[in-house]
């Protein structure tokens, strides 16, 4: 079982203080709570992407490598990457080139993204959300598994003998998941390749969550991964935590009620009883967690938002100091009633070994100014 | 099989001149259902009590307790009928918001009556310039006769020849539902959207949405 967290990288003013961080300190911000998540001996961390006010989550590359320079263990993701708007080529490229910096701490969650500007703003039409999600992840997974592409298809430019570089670390793809809170069509696609479903789950009541689940484990199954039951499946999570339940409460009110997506509808206590937030104790948020197994299965990754609202930094390291101190116990109760046959997510390690082995399948080009080519030579080989 | 009507009415103060018209058009309508020898049940929907809920459900996205049951109710309704009070030379808020939160496509085909309350009858356009192209927009089949009751209307004289007095309008409303729903053709499933639970129900199978994503990506 993987525990991380994701962050949506929301610039928010602390309503009970009226201060907004600057951009400056909310990346810098982020970068600190990634650290402390590996010092917690947290799996993940995980950054949206956005490319609006008030984010700072655009270019999470970037994030990433810089994260990855500065930790040892921790996998890092995205939640999720935007495979409408953005160019699989480079999407390609860049997280291929973050799989060799990172050694291959690297997975991916595909998502369409809810911006509707952006989409225009990227010159596509929000109309084709469905369609480009599906054509531009076809041709992200072909860049990653064959070094020569000549491809053509509706919303890009044709590649012909395109070879994006670097290719994968040890030629293994990045592990991909797919998130979507209610569109069928990405729980099947999901289903089809054999990846993971994520389920953002955050904002919603367990019935969607559950609804989606099941159809992307019905579908895994039917495309002959495995039974349903072995589907990859993650979901997120939300809690604010204090030793006294009250005080978690009398604390987080004040964000609940001013949060940007939910802020001013409903009450703190209804939307903690429809959806997965959990203000209270550290032993309710364990409960609460170990419960989502109900109607979801037994999963393979539990990622929590820990820091939007406006909540200050030094709150949210110390959310992720309580989530340290109940992280035994959550993996125990996670691991109670597992059966074997429930595999964990998949990750580089994993992928190597199924692939028989770490190959370096680097393409080398021929050599214009000095004549020298690598491939000739391999050519010769093949013919004899 | 039995007919499902709902009604759903906007009313805001107790007691309501729209529920008042609401409960008239519901009992007009059981009628002349019943009267083309159909099972027919009649379900209110009234809004004010759902206010909270449905401002919730702009902000959050989902519906719950109550205001779920009563998505429901309209999404497995055969007709409708539907009231609001006239705010500002339109429907109420109120109103809208209810219809704003439904699921694309859940009306598309269904019989709908459309009926309207103020003070004045100097409102009435009301039906024809607000209500009427919300249902289009929407998909509903709206019956010609739209009903409009300012205040007066519910003091006039009901019996007689007078083809426009308030309760000869309902009772034709109400007629031209249930002929629509004795129809039948207009309520074939094959003419709504594909709904949110249909496609859970018999997902597209992912090589059929390659296909579609228009491309020649597939291998």
């Amino acid at each position: 079982m993987q525990i991380g967290i994701f962050t949506v990288g929301d610039v928010t003013t602390d309503p009970t203080t009226g201060q907004t961080p600057s951009e400056h300190e909310r990346i810098k911000a982020t970068v600190a709570i990634a650290k402390k998540a590996e010092e917690i001996g947290l799996d993940v961390f995980a950054t949206g992407e956005h490319h609006n006010p008030p984010f700072i989550a655009s270019n999470p590359t970037a994030t990433l490598a810089y994260i990855g320079a500065q930790t040892e263990n921790i996998i890092l993701s995205t939640a999720t990457t935007l495979i409408t708007t953005t160019d699989p080529v480079l999407i390609a490229e860049d997280y291929a080139k973050l799989q060799h910096l990172t050694d291959g701490r690297v997975d991916l969650m595909m998502g369409r993204g809810n911006t509707g500007p952006v989409y225009p703003w990227f010159g596509k039409d929000i109309r084709q959300g469905i369609n480009l999600a599906i054509e531009n992840y076809a041709l992200l997974r072909r860049l990653w598994t064959e070094a020569n592409v000549d491809w053509e298809g509706r919303f890009r430019t044709p590649l012909q003998g395109y070879t994006s570089t670097p290719r994968p670390l040890d030629g293994v793809a990045p592990f991909v998941w797919h998130g979507s809170i209610r569109s069928p069509e990405i729980a099947e696609q999901a289903a089809y390749y054999g990846d993971g479903f994520f389920h953002n789950h955050i904002f919603w009541p367990a019935s969607h969550t559950e609804q989606m689940v099941r159809l992307y484990r019905e579908r895994f199954e039917h495309y002959g991964h495995g039974t349903a039951e072995q589907a990859i499946v993650g979901l997120g999570g939300q809690f604010f935590m204090r030793k006294n339940s009250q005080d978690a409460v009398r604390e987080f009110r004040p964000y609940f009620d001013n949060a940007p997506v939910y802020g001013h509808g409903p009450s703190l206590e209804d939307f903690t009883e429809h959806t997965p937030l959990t203000v209270g104790s550290p032993q309710q948020v364990l409960e609460r967690t170990l419960s989502f197994r109900e109607y979801a299965g037994h999963y393979q990754r539990q990622l929590f938002l820990v820091d939007h609202a406006g909540l200050p930094l030094k709150t949210v390291l110390e959310q992720l100091d309580l989530l340290g101190e109940i992280l035994p116990a959550m993996r125990a109760g996670f691991a109670e009633g597992r059966p074997d046959t429930v595999p964990d997510a998949p990750t580089h390690a994993s992928l190597v070994a199924a692939a028989g082995g770490a190959q370096d399948v680097s393409v080398h080009a021929e050599d214009t100014m000095t004549g020298t080519t690598d491939r000739a030579e391999e050519t010769e080989e093949v013919q004899a | 099989m039995t007919t499902k009507i709902v009604v759903v009415s906007a009313g805001l103060s107790v007691p309501s001149s729209t529920k008042l018209l609401a409960d008239k058009l519901g009992e007009a309508v059981e009628r002349a259902v019943g009267a083309r020898g159909q099972e027919v049940e009649v379900q209110h929907v009234e809004l004010r009590p759902l206010a909270h809920a449905l401002a919730d459900h702009l902000l959050t996205g989902f519906a719950t307790g109550e205001l779920a049951q009563s998505i429901d109710a309209v999404r497995h309704a055969d007709g409708l009928v539907v009231v609001t009070p006239v705010f500002s030379a339109s429907y109420s808020g109120l109103f809208k918001t209810f219809f704003d939160v439904l699921d694309n496509g859940m009306l598309d085909g269904v019989p709908v009556v459309i009926a309207a309350t103020a003070g004045t009858a100097r409102h009435s356009l009301v039906l024809d310039h607000a209500l009427r192209p919300l249902f289009a927009y929407l998909r509903a089949v709206v019956v010609p006769t739209g009903v409009f009751a300012a205040s007066e209307d519910f003091g006039a004289a009901t019996g007689g020849t007078d083809d426009g007095a308030l309760d000869k309008r309902v009772e034709r409303a109400a007629g031209e539902l249930a002929a629509l729903l004795g129809a039948g053709s207009a309520t074939a499933p094959a003419a709504r959207r594909r709904s949110v639970a249909a496609g859970f129900a018999a997902p597209t199978p992912f090589e059929q949405l390659l296909r579609e994503a228009g491309g020649s990506s597939v291998r």
